[in-house]
């Protein structure tokens, strides 16, 4: 038998899971409409193929296989594809598929495929993909996408996660206990994908029921698949504490667990991927426990995605109480849904309706004392004394060097805290606001590239007006002396000289000079109006540019009408 | 009906601060009653007036820093810094002691820099170091235990000393650790025999009282209160320091590494001052290195300085070196290990 390995800190919260895991798996009633958001994890949502109006049966794909697809949990009619709101932390509506039920539960055709193995693997992730296989433990990443991403060879050991550590949920719990047989095949399908050396499937001890399940199950289809059984503590669900706690391993910051050969599923995925490949029935349904003291039947029930949770509730005997509760997830990481209208959906294992006595809201904070239990508690081993220190003064730098986004938010800092302040908050915000900034940042370094980018272009361009200009230049010398005349810049200079010497000899003769120099400017006017005149106005720039010559010229006009009046003024000519 | 929405985590485990404090408290109370027993009430007296001023002050502090001041006056933390700094003060000590001592703690030491959470100094420790340097000689005389003199002074005396300090004649004796810093010719050998306060290790009566507070301790540890680092560092540096310059008992020698461990405020130390979480290094790690300096500079001071005991000194110090300690003892995260590439 395998031991175990431990993860620096953890918590032990009261489980309450008695108050779900002693009654029977049920099956919720099929509510007379479903909504069925497009989008139920990260990624684009999918987008619709069938219309309003249009008759769908059980099983049947509403959605393209550019996203992860969902399906008709059962016949009826598409009455509306409209925003509707959805279970989110931020209680906010996204696009769902709105199905009047039929109560007639028509189906497809399903197509098993018992004879999986003698098929391509990658028909089979297809399959996965088509059937909308998420993973059903936490975020609900795409199954098939988890797979495909691995290169063949690279996964060493397979782990199923039914370690299911929050307090109050006891869905996998149950799953393993009535549904081990699938499992156990749910598994071997995984690992035939994978072909994994080891396959290791995680269970906390204070499951035994599961256990024994489990163990008869495996005792009956013979496979490699080692069941370890290790001791209860929060988070060891938690992906990288399972790693930890299984193989003695951690997955490298910033990194996935298939870095170190390492491919985790949940016990629910595993058995959707049974109930797909070989029943060939889509994942229009799982199991959600439903619990805490203001229902008055809790219990787990086997649910048909998109149920309104009211109706789930229902089934549950749930009494509504002022400033209630609904949080979907347990108590440690579930978040709260502001509506009991939102529907269930893949990711749905709990929904826990506390009352007050039960999960009292939070104290006010008082001062941070650093007693260091948060650090005690932290399955990451950061400081979350410091984090909170850094997050309060806004220091991102010191937040980025105490590893802040290693945290995982799994809240056993903020259990454990004796100034009950909320840690998480603080580490959520902060995490949300350096992204913010990174974001930022990258915009602006665009934008000083693009900026660097067009001063360079006009410079390239200034130089090759410049170059074509001295090319000129040099043509009309070379013309000059081909016509057998002197070298044009050589006479200019020589008129200047000239000129300048008539002006020193005689200053009589400086009001010519002066009219010679309006006459010029006035050349210079008429050629710069009648550019402008010509300019079509079509670049702002350049018309811009003629209009200012204009103005410049007109002004060196008056400068030397001045300077005329000047020349023939008769006191200033006799000092 | 509307649903609340709120972040997670949702659930919140049953430790408040004021039941840490609270704890403290009470883990005291076996000390307490060994100094009571060896030395007269004069102690529990000290205690008592010293929460009385501490309060007022404390309210004082919040009224002037605009805070609410019931919340945190039921965070029991004040009381924890005026019980410490009231321990630690010799027994009989007169009421104008223990109000410059405490008001200091609480105004200057803790408010001043910000309150609760924000000292960089363990405040109880500032108002002793303060009033020793400030009144050396209220400070440095201990009352000599009760089983060495004729008469138990009594609640009426203790109250007598407090009050109308001039009207009270209390004996004192030298603590066995001036005795033991005075001792110039003699082996330890011939200088227990020669005085009685030296007891069998630490001095009578100085002996229980740390085991005593030790006792306390244990019971902070089990409730995990704090972690075991702080303290066993201390402890284990200042053995090791005292069994290197024990020098076989010697009439040079610094005296054995019992002696150290229980005489004077050495276990008192360890489990109830060092342990302030707000003033110590905040890592595992870093609270070994925090009080394995302690150890070190308590053994120093106490044979080679000048003061009657060096807790005090020895923890201030440390309390300057912790946010250097805590810069080189960043625990390793998950994921960031040697054997992990790092990208």
């Amino acid at each position: 038998m395998r031991r175990p390995h431990d993860f620096h800190g953890g918590i032990y919260p009261p489980e309450r899971k008695s108050l779900s895991n002693t009654r029977p798996l049920r099956r919720a009633t099929i509510p007379d409409q479903l909504v069925i958001p497009l989008s139920q994890h990260i990624g684009a949502p999918a987008k619709a193929i069938v219309a309003p109006g249009e008759d769908v049966l059980g099983g049947q794909r509403l959605t393209d296989l550019a996203g992860l697809p969902v399906h008709a949990p059962t016949s009826g009619t598409i009455v509306a594809i409209e925003d509707r709101v959805i279970p989110h932390a931020s209680g906010m509506s996204a696009p769902c598929i709105v199905i009047d039920c039929d109560g007639q539960d028509r189906w497809l055709d399903l197509e098993p495929w018992p004879d999986y193995r003698e098929r391509d693997p990658a028909a089979v992730v297809a399959r996965l993909h088509e059937a909308g296989i998420a993973g059903l433990g936490g975020a609900g990443f795409p199954t098939f996408r988890k797979l495909s991403s691995a290169r063949p060879g690279q996964i060493r050991t397979l782990i199923i996660n039914g370690t299911e550590c929050e307090p109050y949920i006891t869905a996998d719990d149950i799953l393993m206990r009535e549904r081990a047989r699938e499992l156990v095949l749910g598994i071997e399908i995984l690992a035939w994908l994978c072909e994994p050396k080891e396959i290791l499937l995680g269970v906390e001890d204070n499951k035994p029921d599961a256990v024994r399940a489990l163990e008869s199950a495996l005792t009956e289809i013979q496979t490699p698949i080692e069941l370890v059984v290790f001791p209860t503590k929060y988070p060891s669900g938690g992906e990288k504490q399972l790693i930890e706690i299984l193989t003695g391993q951690q997955v490298p910051t910033g990194g996935l667990p298939a870095d170190i050969g390492i491919l985790c599923q949940n016990v629910g995925t595993a058995v959707a991927v049974h109930d797909s490949v070989l029943l060939g029935r889509p994942l229009v349904s799982r199991i959600t426990t439903v619990t805490g003291e203001a229902v008055t039947e809790p219990g787990n029930f086997e649910v048909l995605l998109g149920t309104p949770m009211k109706q789930l509730l229902a089934d549950a005997g749930y009494r509504e109480a002022p400033r209630q509760r609904l949080i979907m997830g347990g108590p440690m990481m579930g978040v709260t849904i502001s509506s009991t209208e939102c529907p269930v959906i893949k990711t749905t294992n709990c929904l826990l309706v506390p009352s007050a006595k039960e999960l009292p809201a939070n104290a006010s904070p008082q001062a941070c004392i650093r007693c260091g239990l948060c650090a005690e508690a932290c399955p990451a081993t950061l400081l979350p004394q410091q984090l909170y220190w850094y997050a309060r003064a806004q220091d991102q730098d010191q937040l980025e060097a105490h590893q802040l986004f290693d945290c995982i938010e799994c809240g056993a800092c903020s259990y454990v805290c004796p100034s009950h302040i909320p840690l998480v908050q603080y580490y959520r915000a902060s995490k949300a606001a350096i992204i913010e900034q990174r974001a930022d940042t990258a915009k602006s370094d665009r934008a000083r590239e693009r900026f660097e980018a067009r001063q360079e272009r006009l410079e390239q361009a200034a130089a090759e007006k410049e170059a074509k200009r001295a090319a000129r230049k040099r043509a009309a010398a070379a013309k000059a002396l081909d016509a057998g005349g002197d070298d044009p810049i050589k006479a200019a200079i020589e008129r200047a000289q000239a000129r300048k010497a008539a002006q020193e000899t005689s200053p009589a003769s400086a009001g010519d000079a002066a009219r010679e120099k309006i006459q010029r400017i006035e050349a210079r006017l008429e050629k710069a109006r009648a550019k402008l005149a010509a300019d079509d106005g079509s670049d702002a720039t350049i018309t811009a540019a003629l209009t200012k010559a204009v103005e410049t010229t007109e002004k060196k006009l008056t400068t030397a009408r001045a300077e005329l009046d000047a020349a023939n003024d008769p006191k200033e000519q006799t000092p | 009906m509307s649903l609340l929405v709120v972040t997670s985590p949702h659930a919140h485990g049953p430790l408040s601060t004021s039941q840490v404090m609270r704890t403290v408290l009470l883990a005291t109370i076996p000390g307490l009653i060994a100094l009571t027993w060896y030395f007269g009430p004069g102690t529990l007296v000290n205690v008592i007036f010293g929460g009385l001023v501490a309060l007022p002050c404390e309210a004082l502090a919040l009224r002037l820093r605009k805070q609410p001041i019931a919340p945190f006056l039921k965070d029991y933390s004040v009381l924890v810094t005026s019980t410490l700094l009231c321990i630690a003060l010799p027994p009989y000590a007169p009421w104008w002691l223990i109000l410059v001592g405490v008001a200091f703690s609480v105004l200057i030491a803790k408010h001043l820099y910000g309150g609760l959470g924000y000292n960089p100094f363990n405040p109880a420790m500032v108002g002793y170091v303060v009033l020793l340097i400030s009144f050396p000689l209220q400070m440095s005389s201990w009352s000599a235990p009760v089983p060495l003199i004729e008469g138990t002074p009594g609640v009426m005396d203790a109250l007598r000393a407090c009050f109308v300090p001039a009207s009270y004649d209390g004996v004192t004796m030298a603590t066995p650790l001036d005795v033991l810093r005075q001792n110039t010719g003699q082996t330890l050998e011939d200088l227990y025999a020669a005085t009685p306060q030296l007891g069998h290790f630490g001095g009578v009566g100085w002996e229980v009282v740390n085991l005593a507070f030790l006792a306390g301790g244990a019971w902070l540890l089990y409730r995990r209160i704090f972690t075991w680092h702080a303290p066993a560092a201390m402890l284990v540096s200042l053995a090791l320091c005292a069994a290197l310059f024990y020098d076989e008992g010697s009439s040079s020698s610094g005296g054995s590494p019992l002696f150290h461990l229980l005489s004077g405020a050495t276990m008192f130390g360890a489990f109830f001052i060092i342990t302030d979480p707000v003033s110590s290094a905040v890592s595992n790690r870093g609270r070994l290195i925090f009080g394995a300096l302690i150890g070190v500079l308590i053994y120093t001071i106490r044979v080679r300085g000048n003061y009657p005991d060096a807790v005090a000194f020895a923890v201030l110090i440390a309390n300057f070196s912790a946010p250097f300690i805590d810069h080189y003892t960043q625990p390793r995260v998950y994921g960031h290990g040697k054997d992990q590439r790092d990208e």
